[in-house]
């Protein structure tokens, strides 16, 4: 289980910090959708002998890059372009992939990852946050406003592919623990959570970074223990998260109207006690 | 008077451009499916000078601000000068105002190092670095924009519509800031507004398109209602009733 940890913690991270820019870009459903369109890649891999996860990620590559090539092209939403093109790669992965591999396709195997695994994952991930802190601030500019990103000499379209080929290196990476099914969960939910808990940019990209983390290790260590698939048990624990963050940010205010209430009633009662002087 | 002949006589539209302006547009045309939104657009800007760009809605103003940031495919020539090349660009509004960001982290995401003086110039306490982009009011939010403009002493201002969203009373202290940082600092500005008082008092020449240029001179060279009996047609009497036609 160590290696499934290794790869829980990497891959969560790298995930929750780029999910913090596909939640703020309004591209939630992007990366689930995106996460679907592995499956053929990961079949063509087994039938034809070559290193499935290979083939998962060249096809998540190529769905990127023709996603902005189209978008560039005909300015269509990226949801609706992403939104045909998973619907395609899912039906024709769920006809060629053979019927054996298929369930560990659509939700993971954590008993499958082995060293190599883990240290790919960890290289990855490390890789992947890196090269996203330094387009974060550019990512963000282009968001707020795309004039004033071009206006800044950044080359909005170019960071666009970039960030989107991050996003499909991750899933890639995330696919044999959690599956093609649930991987783009791992990206969005830690993030929609820190959202709720954020006010600056610094705290909610480290918090989406942080639940990643959690809600990927604490997910693999209930999936052993309940001996259940990854990938449900690591979304679980991340809306468990979300949940917990909701309920807070609809009670605190409350209960700090509360306290405000009691202090001051406290203050009166100690001046009563006090002795005349 | 005919339209097409009043056009003629106002229009003004130089033949040519000058070699030292900070930019220099010649025969701009910009088409969007098969719809041409600006044409045959020539003009200069001069070093230090502000230009004022007026004319009706959907007449191309904010598209020729986007061409002139090369945003949308256009034939025809646009030159900067080396001052051109660092532009400083305000915005009417902004896409992500929920986007969980301070206007501190806002502003270096341009800078990195000092940036209160800009905040000074433009009556901003530092208190408000600390807070949301997106729980400021419309004045304070144009405020941090030309913040964020001038924070890397450009050479070049573009505003597209300052004011929009703002109250009128605090429209008037964003353009005596804006004439200020251009007197003092010798930047040039181009400056799109509906507000013909402020296009009268604070820019030096006026630009007036409506998918083709109206009318192109000096700002003292003309008048408020004339400006209006270009742009719209008929007769404006400035001095009865602003902008009503007679």
């Amino acid at each position: 289980m160590i290696f499934a940890l290794i790869v829980g913690a990497s891959v969560g991270s790298a995930a929750g910090y780029l999910g913090s820019i596909m939640v703020s870009k309004h591209m939630a459903l992007v990366g689930d959708a995106l996460s679907h369109v592995a499956l053929p890649g990961l079949a063509l891999g087994i039938l034809f002998n070559f290193n499935p996860f290979v083939g998962a990620f060249a096809l998540l590559a190529a769905t990127a890059v023709a996603t902005w090539q189209i978008q560039k092209s005909t300015s269509l939403p990226m949801e609706s372009i992403i939104g045909v093109l998973f619907v395609l790669a899912l039906a024709i992965g769920i006809l060629i992939t053979p019927q054996v591999e298929l369930y560990e396709a659509l939700f993971g195997n954590i008993s499958a990852v082995t060293l190599y695994d883990s240290i790919i994952a960890a290289v990855v991930s490390v890789a992947v946050i890196f090269v996203t802190r330094a387009i974060y601030d550019k990512i963000v500019l282009s968001m707020i406003s795309k004039e004033l990103a071009v206006s800044s000499r950044i080359k909005v379209d170019q960071i666009q592919l970039v960030y989107l080929l991050l996003v499909a290196t991750i899933v890639a990476v995330g696919i044999k623990e959690v599956g093609t099914l649930l991987v783009g969960a791992v990206v969005i939910v830690p993030a929609v959570a820190a959202r709720i808990a954020s006010k600056t940019l610094r705290t909610y990209s480290l918090l989406s970074l942080v639940f990643g983390i959690v809600s990927a290790t604490f997910g693999v260590v209930v999936s052993n223990y309940l001996g259940v698939p990854a990938g449900p048990m690591v979304v679980i624990i991340g809306a468990v998260i979300f949940a917990a963050g909701l309920g807070l940010s609809l009670f605190y205010p409350r209960i700090q109207k509360r306290v405000e209430i009691i202090q001051p009633t406290l203050k009166e009662s100690e001046k009563e006690l006090e002795p005349t002087k | 008077m005919a339209i097409a002949d009043r056009q003629q006589e106002h229009s003004g539209v130089p033949q040519r451009v000058e070699p030292k302006d900070v930019l220099a547009v010649s025969d701009l045309c910009v088409r969007s499916q098969d719809k041409t939104i600006l044409q045959n657009v020539s003009f200069g800007v001069k070093k230090g000078s502000t230009l004022a760009i007026v004319g009706p809605n959907g007449g191309g103003k904010t598209t020729l601000f986007r061409a002139l940031l090369n945003l949308v495919p256009y034939s025809g020539t646009i030159k900067w000068s080396e001052e051109g090349r660092r532009i400083g660009y305000v915005p009417q509004t902004l896409i992500t105002t929920d986007l969980p960001i301070s206007v501190e982290e806002f502003l270096r995401l341009k800078c990195k190092t000092d940036f209160e003086s800009c905040l000074n110039l433009v009556d901003l306490e530092k208190g408000i670095l600390k807070q949301s982009l997106g729980s400021l009011s419309g004045g304070e939010l144009q405020r941090v924009l030309i913040a964020w403009a001038i924070v890397e002493n450009p050479g070049v201002l573009l505003f597209d519509e300052p004011t929009s969203g703002v109250d009128i009373g605090a429209e008037e202290p964003i353009y005596s800031k804006v004439s200020h940082l251009a007197r003092d600092s010798g930047v040039t500005i181009l400056l799109i507004s509906h507000n013909m008082h402020v296009v009268m008092h604070y820019s030096d020449y006026v630009l007036a398109l409506n998918r083709q240029p109206l009318f192109y001179g000096k700002t003292s060279s003309t008048s408020h209602s004339k400006l209006l009996s270009i742009i719209y047609g008929g007769e404006f009497d400035q001095s009865e009733h602003e902008g009503q036609r007679e």
